[in-house]
């Protein structure tokens, strides 16, 4: 039988080698005495990023990013790339553009310029609504109306140009009980 | 067996060759052997291309790297599922199970129709025979998934890590069975306009396809976005990205033909609208494929591009031209039986709804395509992206969210004042109420209290319906509430099964007004730190970093970081994301370290976290925090609406009141609900 002196001293060995083991599996694959205690045991198996910093959360700055495309090829805008494509570099180098102008006292619609000018027109999300980039927005609306108004207007006509129809009936109003009655028997019996 | 599945793949090239030359020739009229070979050649193309699919499982599952498509998708230590499913992973897989499919499809069809239309079957073989051949041309002179290399590697690249997903399993080949099966109702099409058999008849064979079509669409679509939801660490599920869009079209006019086929059922009006439906469909269908594959238009999907979309493009142009000069051609023969004769019947708000859907489709077609425009006439690259499809689209969006209520509440030929009165009361009521209390909540995002107000009316007129045709069975039959709502369902299972595909829709656009809501922040946090943000319903949610554990599994070294959740102070269980690093069987890194997002999803929002990396390979972790509002409600109307059109499908259920219209007495008007319950 074991005595409790053994069994604390087994205990405490066990914490001392499992706290060995964790340290050693955490520090890097040399046992560099240099390297943090929370050091990942295979860190190249994740992607390296820089700390978030405050800039990163502004709410001002997350809507001008939603407004503008990442130029990696990605076709997403640069928010959304930055924080799902970790593999990107181009997003947050596009990120940290954007923060600084903002920290320079630009405006959103001054930043998103700044953008065009540098990177031109497709640098936006979405074309700005000015010439020809308004047949875009538009022409899908105004095909519907077209359409919608030459229906409306040819049913219209042919309902002017039909004969008058028997009177409608408007309701039970109109029916005796005793008619209703006999409607719902004879429907029922249809349906069964 | 790479050279049995090329043997077949030819073997079928000239049994749907066969097929398509002797349909189209018209000889069979004649001879009666030549109409019994074309159908042959049907099921004889489908025998080939089986071999050739089990010739290619064999080489992805003995792992023969020395085929290409097997060494470029597949690797030794790829999970057994995944190997299985690489099928459809790659470009020339993805052909061979188009080709298979339609074949399966084209067979089956042969097989289950009804004898009456007979006359139109050998044409039917003929139309697709055609489009078989056309896929197994593209793949013995494009895309041979039996190319060989000229040596054997070790091991295969494995499969992109955004594909190693159970989304990826169903969803894509979900969505191709949408697009392939939309070539049996163009094959009736083609037969009846080509055989000029130009009345109803031909609708009715193929209901149950477009249905079952529409419904592959539907779930392949509501797949992709699942997989983008839970697979792409973005937060969202729709981007309105060109291939996400080429998904959307043909289901777009699908659901157009599936309201406006039943004017021509009930009044033989809309025969050409409803063939043009078709064709546009069938085309919309093969675009989809040609954005995907082309790379024409820059997408996430780049990952499935190549040359073959040109073919593609070829075959759109080709079908099209036929399928629509054809049309012109019998264009005197498709007159309407009747004409409307109210603009306030059921007849003109499907009319109205079809313009909505149809103005939709062409809408994202615009904005698709609008950069490819844009840079021919000004010579100037431009995006199209999410905030151009949100502007446009969400006003058409909501238009079609009222018709969706209004369509079924007017009556069929003609609504009085007094009906249209008592139909409109209780849904208007709902709507206005829901809308307002919104807004007393303190909501004041006009295009959300809007959104929500119409899906309140929406939902009060599917109510309503039910409730009276209910209520009508109860007072005829005496029976309980239960029976008579299983009864009134099973028995007119198009329209009630139609009413849950409506519910279905609702609740997606609620899911959609959610997402409108949703919050993303970032942090970096050492194990111990913890960050906070606040819900939109109000609640904080506290997240404390655990820190990361790092272990191999299947092919890949996991890093998992956890966090530990607190609402408003109350543990909440933890969430995990991972990063995960693929390997081949050597240990060799094969792709850039993935991202697995970790998401607790309630009834209310989800919670959904992305580890986004390490500071300094340490166990600091970024991480991007979103909460996003009613997203489990998306997949939740999925399932309602997949129910909704499984009932619809199911067969029975009663008859079918084809042109009832001309049965009833001359102007009469009948409540939709009571004449739904007791189909006339």
């Amino acid at each position: 039988m074991i005595s409790r002196r053994s069994f604390f001293t087994s205990i405490s060995a066990l914490l001392v080698g499992g706290r060995a083991l964790h340290a050693a599996t955490q520090g890097s694959p040399g046992g560099d005495p240099e390297a943090p205690a929370d050091r990942l045991s295979i860190p190249e198996a994740v992607q390296s990023r820089p700390a978030v910093v405050e800039g990163d959360n502004n709410g001002i700055i997350q809507t001008v990013e939603h407004k503008l495309k990442c130029t990696c090829g990605c076709n997403l805008d640069i928010f959304t790339c930055r924080t799902t494509d970790f593999t990107c570099t181009v997003s947050p180098a596009l990120h940290r553009q954007v923060v600084a102008l903002h920290e320079n006292g630009a405006t959103p619609d001054q930043i998103i310029d700044a953008f065009v000018t540098e990177y031109g027109e497709e640098i936006l999300m979405a074309p700005p609504p000015e010439g020809f980039n308004l047949a875009g927005y538009l022409v899908p609306g105004l095909a519907i109306t077209a359409a919608g108004t030459l229906l409306a207007a040819i049913l219209m006509r042919r309902q002017a140009a039909a004969p008058v129809p028997a009177p409608v009936l408007t309701g039970a109003a109109n029916v005796s009980a005793e008619d209703q009655a006999r409607l719902e028997r004879a429907l029922s019996e249809v349906v069964d | 067996m790479t050279l049995l599945g090329e043997f077949a793949l030819w073997m079928a090239l000239l049994a749907g060759l066969w097929g398509a030359v002797v349909g189209f020739s018209g000889a069979w009229r004649t001879r009666p052997e030549l109409a019994s070979s074309t159908i042959r050649s049907v099921y004889a193309t489908c025998a080939a291309l089986l071999v050739a699919s089990i010739a290619l499982w064999q080489g992805l599952i003995t792992h023969d790297f020395n085929i290409e498509y097997v060494a470029s998708y597949t690797s030794r230590n790829l999970p057994d599922s995944y190997v299985v499913t690489a099928f459809w992973a790659g470009q020339k897989g993805s052909l061979l199970f188009w080709a298979t499919v339609l074949s399966v499809f084209a067979a089956l069809a042969q097989a289950l129709t009804s004898r009456r239309h007979k006359e139109l079957m050998p044409t039917v073989a003929a139309v697709t025979g055609a489009v078989v051949v056309f896929f197994v041309a593209t793949m013995l002179f494009a895309a041979n998934p039996f190319d060989r290399l000229g040596f054997t590697p070790a091991d295969g690249n494995g499969l992109n890590p955004q594909l190693q997903n159970p989304g990826m399993v169903i969803h894509p080949p979900m969505l191709y069975l949408g697009y392939i099966s939309i070539t049996i109702p163009f094959a009736f099409g083609i037969a009846a306009l080509l055989s000029r058999r130009l009345d109803s008849g031909w609708i009715v064979a193929i209901r149950k396809w477009t249905l079952l079509s529409w419904l592959f669409l539907s779930v392949g679509i509501t797949l992709g976005m699942w997989w983008a939801y839970v697979e792409l660490g973005w937060g969202g599920y729709w981007a309105w990205d060109p291939v996400e869009n080429a998904s959307l079209l043909p289901w777009l006019t699908m659901t157009a033909f599936l309201h406006s086929v039943m004017i021509q059922e009930k009044r033989g009006m809309l025969k050409r609208w409803n063939l043009g439906l078709i064709f546009g469909t069938f085309m919309l269908s093969i675009f989809g494929t040609f954005i995907t594959r082309s790379g024409v238009i820059a997408s996430v999907h780049s990952f499935a591009q190549s040359n073959v979309g040109y073919f593609f493009l070829a075959f759109l142009v080709l079908a099209g031209v036929f399928g629509f000069t054809l049309l012109y051609t019998r264009w005197p023969q498709l007159e309407p039986e009747a004409q409307l004769e109210s603009v306030a019947s059921r007849e003109a708000a499907f009319l109205f709804n079809n313009l909505i859907f149809v103005g939709i489709a062409f809408s994202v077609l615009w904005g698709t395509l609008f950069p490819i425009l844009t840079e021919a006439v000004r010579g100037v690259k431009i995006t199209v992206g999410p905030p151009f499809f949100n502007r446009v689209n969400v006003p058409l969006g909501l238009l079609l969210l009222a018709l969706t209520g209004i369509g079924p509440l007017i009556a069929w030929r003609k609504s009085s004042l007094a009906n249209l009165r008592r139909q409109f009361i209780f849904p208007v009521l709902l709507g206005l109420v829901t809308a307002s209390v919104l807004f007393g909540m303190g909501m004041r995002e006009g295009s959300a209290v809007l959104a929500l107000g119409l899906i309140g009316f929406v939902a009060g007129t599917i109510l309503q319906e039910f409730y009276r045709g209910v209520r009508a069975r109860i007072r005829m039959h005496g029976e309980s509430f239960p029976v008579a709502l299983g009864l009134l369902i099973n028995r007119n299972r198009r329209r009630y099964g139609g009413y849950l595909v409506h519910a279905g829709i609702l609740i997606y656009f609620a899911a959609f007004v959610g997402s409108s809501f949703k919050i993303t922040q970032e942090a970096t946090l050492a194990p111990g730190e913890f960050t906070e943000i606040r819900s939109p319903f109000g609640h904080v949610y506290r997240l404390t970093h655990l820190g990361v554990s790092q272990y191999t599994a299947l092919n890949r070294i996991v890093s998992a970081a956890t966090l530990q959740v607190e609402i408003d102070g109350k543990a909440a269980g933890i969430v995990s994301s991972e990063k995960r690093q693929h390997v081949d069987s050597f240990n060799r890194k094969t792709f850039e370290p993935s991202t697995e997002v970790g998401i607790r999803s309630t009834l209310r929002e989800d919670l959904y976290v992305v580890y986004a990396g390490s500071i300094g390979g340490t166990e600091r972790a970024n991480y991007a925090v979103t909460v996003n509002p009613l997203v489990w409600w998306l997949w939740f109307g999925g399932g309602v609406l997949v129910l909704g059109g499984l009932i619809t499908m199911w067969p029975g259920g009663g008859r079918t009141a084809v042109r009832s219209g001309l049965t009833r007495t001359q102007g009469a008007t009948v409540e939709p609900a009571v004449e739904e319950a007791v189909p006339v």
